[in-house]
């Protein structure tokens, strides 16, 4: 539990800077939602003029955006790229920073296995996520209930949209962590995270606009897309198994690679 | 039961070498030394030995134990002190050797504060604010606030100031008496000679001797330079003299034996200078060790 606790005690900063931020950001977006609602068609005017390729890439065609949950797709995107690198930033560091920081010798000569450090940090971390994950499905229900402007929407889409937010920091967070592990050092984590995060947004938005789906399997932003999900009602079920495995299998790897990692001396 | 035990232990990193067969087999109550120049394996042995790096072949023991299977539980008893600490730079030291303590069984807070007392910490403050020196003594506690049955030192000496170093010389002696088995990593000879029962000399990641300290005593060669008028260096070519060699006015040489001998010729030829030192380990190695 010390190890643990730690951690959760080093995160402690860092996770209420993003859990405000995020909650922040939506109460924010949404706070435009009343504007956006009455000019209904105004705003449908403006939409069509857009290219169907930028629409594409925000992840805004094919919803109503004066619809609650459809204006909520476009605050989700941006809410998902936070996540995102939060959740990176966490899964590059958690391993790699003790190397990093020197401090490694003094963590690793302690009488504790190298399993036990790799699980207390990997649930700091997930802790420190799902407190950012709760300021989020907390911030989406007030700014609704708030903003929505009489409007109804249904919450079961709600429901499935905020729910892959915990599949959605799993895979930053396990891919960070195997990608700290493969690589000789991890000079530094802002980076590493801002590359993947933002790398599988392009990605999951390049993908959209050719029209290029097997992009799609690689790029969580795909997975989850809010607008696809209002659209189809359901999971893509391929994709939410892809993603599973990519977690189960980035995760068992770098355990694997953890528990075998030469640790070398500072000089 | 040997305390460390070790067969033909090799470590490659790629196609460097680490550290190639060493066998080293230490017992209960030793102050065991370990000496080497500097990148001559001698960190690679004792990170070995942590298992904070993992062997390309052979074994390793400590307590009996399997090093790399039961690392966690050996390093129980395991107090390590590294060449250059490290901590989290945030924390204060009070908070530092509590977590450190939270890993032991045991309450060690006053053992703490006794390690402190006597290495002249303060407790209170912020670990980046200490100069290396003090670090290095938040590392002393930290090693040894558990009263480990093993001590491991990869040169614990540099940035301590002389007055320190005895302080921390006593610990260890004291450690030793209570019956801690003490692995004492160093490229200084003088250090060496002072503490350990045995030694054992690493060189390019072999082991090239192991032997008493004692007798490395008696193979005392001393290093002596004269500065005299008299261009003559066959003066000094008495028994125990080696690697003669005369710049202009300076004759060097290598002196094994009976000091007293040597002063009397001295005395009796005129000379400007004499300079009588320990010869550095690196030049015992390049004569003897060849």
């Amino acid at each position: 539990m010390n190890i643990y606790k730690r951690e959760i005690k080093d995160k402690l900063k860092s996770t209420a800077v993003w859990s405000i931020s995020i909650f922040a950001l939506i109460m924010l977006f949404m706070s435009i939602f009343p504007v956006f609602s009455k000019d209904a068609a105004t705003l449908k005017l403006m939409m069509d003029n857009y290219p169907e390729e930028m629409l594409k890439a925000f992840g805004m065609s094919g919803v109503d955006l004066g619809s609650v949950a459809g204006y909520f797709t476009m605050t989700l995107l941006f809410t998902q790229i936070c996540l995102a690198i939060q959740a990176s930033n966490y899964g590059f560091s958690i391993l790699s920073v003790e190397e990093r920081e020197l401090t490694a010798d003094f963590l690793l000569t302690r009488p504790v296995t190298r399993s036990k450090i790799f699980f207390s940090k990997f649930f700091a971390a997930f802790t420190a996520l799902t407190i950012t994950n709760v300021a989020t499905w907390g911030s989406t229900y007030l700014s609704i209930e708030i903003f929505r402007n009489g409007k109804d929407y249904d919450i079961d889409i709600f429901i499935k949209m905020m729910a892959t937010i915990v599949l959605f920091q799993l895979f930053f967070l396990g891919v960070g962590m195997v990608i700290s592990m493969l690589v000789k050092k991890v000079k530094s984590v802002l980076t590493f995270s801002m590359s993947l995060s933002f790398g599988m947004y392009i990605l999951s938005a390049f993908g959209s606009i050719i029209g290029e789906d097997t992009l799609g399997y690689i790029t969580p932003f795909k997975y989850f897309e809010p607008n696809t999900l209002i659209i189809n009602g359901e999971y893509d079920r391929t994709m939410l198994i892809v993603c599973i495995i990519i977690i189960i299998v980035s995760l068992v790897a770098s355990y694997i690679l953890y528990n075998r990692r030469n640790i070398h001396s500072a000089n | 039961m040997k305390i460390i035990e070790t067969t033909n232990l090799t470590k490659f990193y790629g196609k460097n070498k680490g550290i190639e067969d060493v066998s080293l087999s230490i017992n209960k109550g030793e102050i065991f030394g370990f000496i080497g120049p500097n990148g001559a394996g001698k960190s690679t042995t004792i990170r070995l030995l942590l298992s904070l790096i993992y062997p390309t072949s052979g074994q390793a023991t400590i307590f009996g134990k399997d090093c790399f299977k039961y690392g966690h539980e050996i390093r129980n008893d395991i107090g390590y002190l590294p060449s250059e600490v490290f901590y989290y730079d945030k924390m204060r030291v009070k908070e530092l050797l509590k977590y450190s303590a939270s890993f032991y069984k045991g309450d060690h807070s006053k053992r703490i504060k006794e390690l402190a007392d006597i290495m002249e910490l303060d407790l209170s403050r912020k670990i980046d604010e200490l100069s290396y020196g003090n670090k290095k003594k938040v590392g002393i506690v930290q090693g040894l606030l558990h009263q480990p049955k093993l001590i491991m030192l990869d040169e614990p000496t540099s940035g301590l100031d002389p007055l320190m170093q005895q302080k921390f010389f006593n610990l260890i002696l004291e450690e030793n008496k209570k019956g801690a088995t003490v692995f004492f990593s160093s490229h200084i000879l003088g250090e060496v000679q002072k503490l350990c029962n045995r030694v054992a000399i690493i060189r390019e990641g072999h082991i090239v001797k192991i032997e008493d300290i004692k007798t490395l005593r008696n193979d005392n060669y001393k290093k002596i330079a004269i500065r005299t008028n008299n261009h003559n260096q066959k003066v000094f070519k008495i028994d125990g003299v080696s690697n003669i060699e005369q710049i202009d006015g300076e004759i060097s040489f290598f002196f094994k034996g009976d000091i007293n001998t040597l002063l009397s010729l001295i005395t009796k030829n005129k000379v400007n200078d004499v300079i009588i030192e320990e010869p550095t380990l690196e030049e015992i190695f390049m004569h003897y060790y060849k």
